[in-house]
């Protein structure tokens, strides 16, 4: 029982080392814990906050477009949308064909939706089918709990309700896309977007972007580890977007896009002293909803393959010579150079020529004596021809470049060409060569190298019926905070006053006032109530775009030329000023002319009927 | 007269338990009773949202005070006569567990009895002391070589058999508590040195060459693919911050976002809201320590320490060999226990199922601590009676 003392003291020896490592490993270990909890407590404590703390960004609605009636252009419908998180999903083409099955899926919705997500970042929720109806919601909700990365969501889907009308104008958006992110950490704010998953890609959409958009709100919550909502722990309401009141009158747009009877062309309507722009057309047209969430490459490469090129803002973009419609500005520029008086003539023995060259008249057998009036009343390219010679290349840009040719026009919409102002500079540096006397005379009938959107054609005209001012074009004529319904009203803008005297100005009116009377325009306004000063214009195709596919039966169509019309309207307080184009659609008075008729009988007798006369 | 002698009875039952309680040994009962109550905070707010828990672990806190009344009433002496049975028994149920075990998350730990299901690797923690201690005693210390063949092989047969279920954390407590009493019965300093400095290189080579064997395929001789994964994430936890370091990685921040003061009962983040994993049993200190700060962990690692320390002094005051190592080696394999899984939690030991002894949920291992303490006090009681005039001169 009794044990020896030997065996005693090397027992308190070693229990004395067993207690004192004991003591030594708790110290150890307290250290530790006073390392993480009072030397790192804060870099935990942040991570724990970060564990905990999830933002939600919250989607601010995006403002609605309206026409200047308070008809709604663009709008944001609620509905239900089946959404795909692909890094969810282990088998993709599995869990679509069981979605398939459920609901029935278009191979173009598929296709879409695999290019939707083949541009997607990480972790995105890629709609596969959105606007499901009530049916395909209550076939799916049961189903969607077995398939994981597979959600019904309620969504605002941006919508178009007349669809294929005016897309140009309004443009779309899209899904924001990885190219667009990027442009977004450039600029700087990219912090604005959290969250957002659609973003304007064209037209006003784009254009108003930062107007439309308003700024996301976020829900701050506490979620456990799995991600279930605990609590709120704060909320920063979402700033709605705001809408946008266009200039544009609907019923006016619809009107002009009927009269084209699925020609191709554009047309710019503006209120001359304030460039409000009532009608902005260009045709054809496509449905903007199919690119909300992605266009299935089917329609894509249909649309872009058109040889009718829909996707081409004519109105903005489109170049074209003015043909005819240049005289009266020509006719001013003479004034204004000195080069021409009022009552200066010419003889028209239905030629010009320049050397032993002759450019013919469009009226072989001439038009006898022509002074400047009658230069634009009759459409006498001789007296053209002449003049241009008479003032050369660069004095004709000098003199015409004040009305805004070949410049942007600086309109409230992305996107815009200058075309071409042609001048010995612009020809040395873009061909690198001499300009030549035998190109001057075509300048001054506005074909040759002259190219002009209809939209610059549209602002010069304006300037012959305000009294000679350049005014900024612009489509959103106010800017309404749906919250306070205040609004904002956008100031009309003056680039510059041309300063033409007022007796010039009244001649040229006087003259294509006369155009309407008795000249290429007399037959088709004939009869109007008011009185309209216009021009008739024939723009020529020389060849057909080299990079255009060759179709047989299309192609004696395009050789026409192209038909123009620029007019303004009542011709003494004019109220509407406008240009239009039919493409291919051959003399000025033939396709043009009758479309620019109904503008005018729409918004200066119809509009006035219905009490919504313009200002 | 009746009444009065059930009056009498009464208090007769009073002084019985009165002086029943006076023979516990009273600084360890108060620790006892101190870890106790923590455990009761910890596991409340690691459970509150299923009552059921809270009350099952009361129950078996309850249980444990229970047992460790009863074994304190048992002279030391006696408990020398279970030294064999109990080891036996233990090694016959590990054979059958490794016959005829159930497996369950990959590891067959279980017997299934009918009534109930037992892990035989826990009656280990506590036979494996007693037999150990019961040999040195009747050997009178550690003298020929067959008496060290004997002890090693004593040794070596359960943990080997429980680290083939496989069970690393029990299998370390039961060595450790065999090693401790050989330690203790006079194993060779130049010995302890060498497994010492071997262990000390070891540890150092890891760190260095972490990377490289750390590498995927790369294979650890002895040890399995999960426990190479474990000691792997532990040197560098933010290797695979999703998967097998999320655990360490979570804890770490629950123990540190608590600061000095604590967030406050039931108002841990990283508990509360599910980022601990296993948040009642391995892990309950995180928690813990979320809520209550450095002041709680200190609190508790002061309650270790003296836990141990005046169970060391118990076993110092033993009149016999037996119980000295009992209650000694007791005392130090409580300590690996709490030092292992505080070290785990806070990154500095690789994560292998230790719970935290006495605070974490589980029944089992609270009934066997319940029975070590028992034990101690056993020891205690032998001391007061028989060497009532103990110094320290042994």
């Amino acid at each position: 029982m009794e044990f020896s003392g030997r065996f005693s003291s090397e027992f308190r020896q070693r229990a004395s080392v067993a207690a004192l490592f004991v003591v030594l490993a708790m110290v150890g270990l307290t250290l530790r814990f006073a390392q993480l909890q009072v030397w790192q407590h804060e870099d935990h404590a942040a991570r724990a906050d970060e564990n905990r703390m999830a933002l939600l960004p919250i989607q601010a609605p995006r403002g609605q477009i309206l026409d200047r009636y308070g008809t709604v252009l663009a709008r944001n419908d609620a509905g239900f949308s089946l959404e795909i998180e692909p890094f969810q999903v282990t088998n993709l083409n599995a869990t679509i064909e069981h979605i398939s099955g459920t609901i029935g899926l278009r191979p173009s919705e598929i296709n879409r939706f695999r290019r939707a997500s083949a541009e997607a970042r990480r972790f995105e929720s890629i709609p596969l089918k959105t606007r499901l109806t009530d049916e395909e919601v209550a076939r799916l909700v049961t189903r969607v709990a077995d398939l994981p990365g597979v959600n019904i969501q309620q969504r605002s889907i941006r919508s178009y309700p007349f669809e294929a009308s005016s897309s140009h104008l309004l443009g779309h958006i899209g899904r924001v896309s990885r190219f667009d992110r990027e442009r977004l950490e450039e600029a700087g704010i990219s912090n604005d977007y959290l969250g957002v998953t659609h973003i304007g890609k064209l037209g006003i959409e784009k254009s108003y972007e930062p107007v439309l958009k308003g700024q996301p709100g976020f829900q701050k919550i506490e979620v456990t580890a799995s991600g279930r909502l605990v609590r709120e722990l704060g909320l920063k309401a979402p700033e709605p977007g705001k809408n946008l009141l266009l200039a544009i009158d609907f019923g006016l747009q619809t009107r002009i896009e009927e009269a084209y009877k699925g020609r191709r062309g554009a047309l710019v309507a503006m209120v001359p002293q304030t460039g409000e722009i009532l009608a902005f057309v260009s045709q054809p047209n496509f449905d903007p909803n199919a690119f909300v969430d992605g266009v299935d490459p089917e329609l894509w490469s249909e649309l872009n393959n058109s040889p009718d090129v829909p996707l081409l803002n004519r109105a903005l973009r489109g170049i074209y010579p003015p043909g005819s419609t240049y005289k009266p500005f020509m006719a001013i520029a003479a004034l204004t150079s000195g080069a021409r008086k009022p009552g200066d003539t010419i003889q028209d023995p239905g030629y010009f020529m320049l050397g032993n060259h002759r450019f013919r008249d469009s009226r072989p057998e001439g038009h006898g004596r022509v002074d400047l009036k009658k230069s634009i009343v009759v459409s006498s390219d001789t007296y053209y021809y002449k003049l241009a010679i008479d003032m050369g290349v660069d004095n004709i840009f000098r003199h015409i470049a004040p009305f805004g040719f070949g410049r942007t026009t600086g309109i409230d919409m992305e996107g815009e060409t200058a075309g071409i102002l042609p001048s010995s500079d612009w020809k040395m540096k873009r061909f690198g060569k001499e300009w030549l006397t035998g190109e001057t005379p075509s300048i001054g009938i506005g074909q040759g190298y002259n190219a002009f959107t209809i939209l610059q054609l549209a602002r010069a005209t304006a300037a012959l019926a305000n009294g000679g001012k350049l005014v900024k074009p612009r489509l959103v004529k106010a800017i309404e905070d749906p919250r306070s319904g205040n609004v904002i009203e956008m100031p009309p803008e003056i680039e510059a006053d041309l300063n033409i005297p007022e007796d010039w100005l009244s001649l040229v009116r006087d003259a294509m006032v006369e155009v309407n009377l008795s000249g290429t325009g007399a037959r088709v306004m004939a009869g109007t109530p008011y009185k309209v000063a216009g021009k008739t214009g024939t723009s020529q195709i020389f060849s057909i775009k080299q990079n255009e596919t060759y179709v047989a039966s299309r192609v004696a169509e395009r050789l026409r030329d192209h038909s123009l019309y620029v007019a303004f309207a009542p011709a003494d307080n004019p109220k509407v000023a406008l240009a239009v184009i039919v493409e291919n659609g051959g003399f000025g008075a033939a396709a043009a002319a009758p479309i620019a008729r109904q503008v005018m009988d729409f918004l200066l007798v119809e509009r006035t009927k219905e009490g919504r006369a313009l200002p | 007269m009746n009444d009065r002698r059930a009056h009498v009875g009464w208090r007769a039952v009073g002084l019985w338990a009165r002086q029943r309680f006076m023979a516990l040994d009273q600084p360890l009962f108060f620790i006892f009773c101190g870890l106790m109550g923590l455990s009761l905070l910890a596991v409340y707010s690691a459970s509150h949202h299923d009552p059921e828990r809270f009350f099952s672990h009361a129950r078996n806190l309850a249980l444990a005070g229970l047992i460790m009344f009863v074994i304190a009433q048992v002279p030391a002496n006696w408990l020398q006569k279970t030294a064999i049975p109990l080891y036996a028994t233990g090694l016959l149920l590990l054979l059958a567990v490794e016959f005829f075990g159930q497996t369950s998350k990959g590891a067959t730990r279980w017997l299934d009895l009918g009534i109930t299901r037992i892990q035989p690797s826990e009656l280990m923690k506590i036979a494996m002391p007693l037999m150990l201690a019961w040999l040195v005693h009747q050997r009178d210390g550690l003298k020929t070589v067959r008496d060290w063949v004997v002890i090693v092989l004593l040794l070596l047969l359960p943990v080997a058999l429980i680290l083939r279920q496989p069970d690393l954390g029990t299998a370390i407590l039961v060595a450790a508590s065999g090693i401790f009493v050989i330690y203790l019965a006079g194993l060779s300093w130049r010995l302890i040195g060498i497994v010492a400095g071997g262990a000390l290189l070891l540890i150092l080579l890891l760190i260095a060459f972490g990377d490289q064997v750390c590498a995927p395929g790369v294979d650890w001789p002895g040890l399995r693919e999960y426990q190479r994964q474990r000691v792997c994430t532990l040197l560098d936890p933010t290797r695979d911050p999703l998967g097998k370091g999320f655990h360490i990685i979570q804890s770490m921040i629950a123990v540190g976002s608590g600061g000095i003061w604590g967030k406050g009962w039931l108002k841990g983040t990283q508990a509360q809201l599910d980022f601990i994993p296993e948040r009642e049993t391995d892990f309950i200190f995180s928690g813990f320590a979320e809520e209550f700060g450095f002041l709680g962990a200190l609190l508790l690692t002061a309650l270790y320490i003296g836990l141990v320390l005046r169970s060391l002094w118990v076993s110092l005051g033993a009149p016999t060999i037996f119980g000295r190592l009992l209650a000694a080696s007791l005392a130090l394999t409580a300590f690996t226990y709490a030092f292992v899984n505080l070290a785990m939690v806070t990154g500095l030991l690789p994560v292998v199922g230790v719970p935290l002894p006495f605070v974490s949920y589980g029944g089992t291992a609270l009934v066997t601590l319940g029975v070590g303490i028992g034990l101690i006090m056993s020891v205690a009681r032998d001391r007061s009676r028989v060497t009532q005039g103990f110094s320290l001169q042994g």
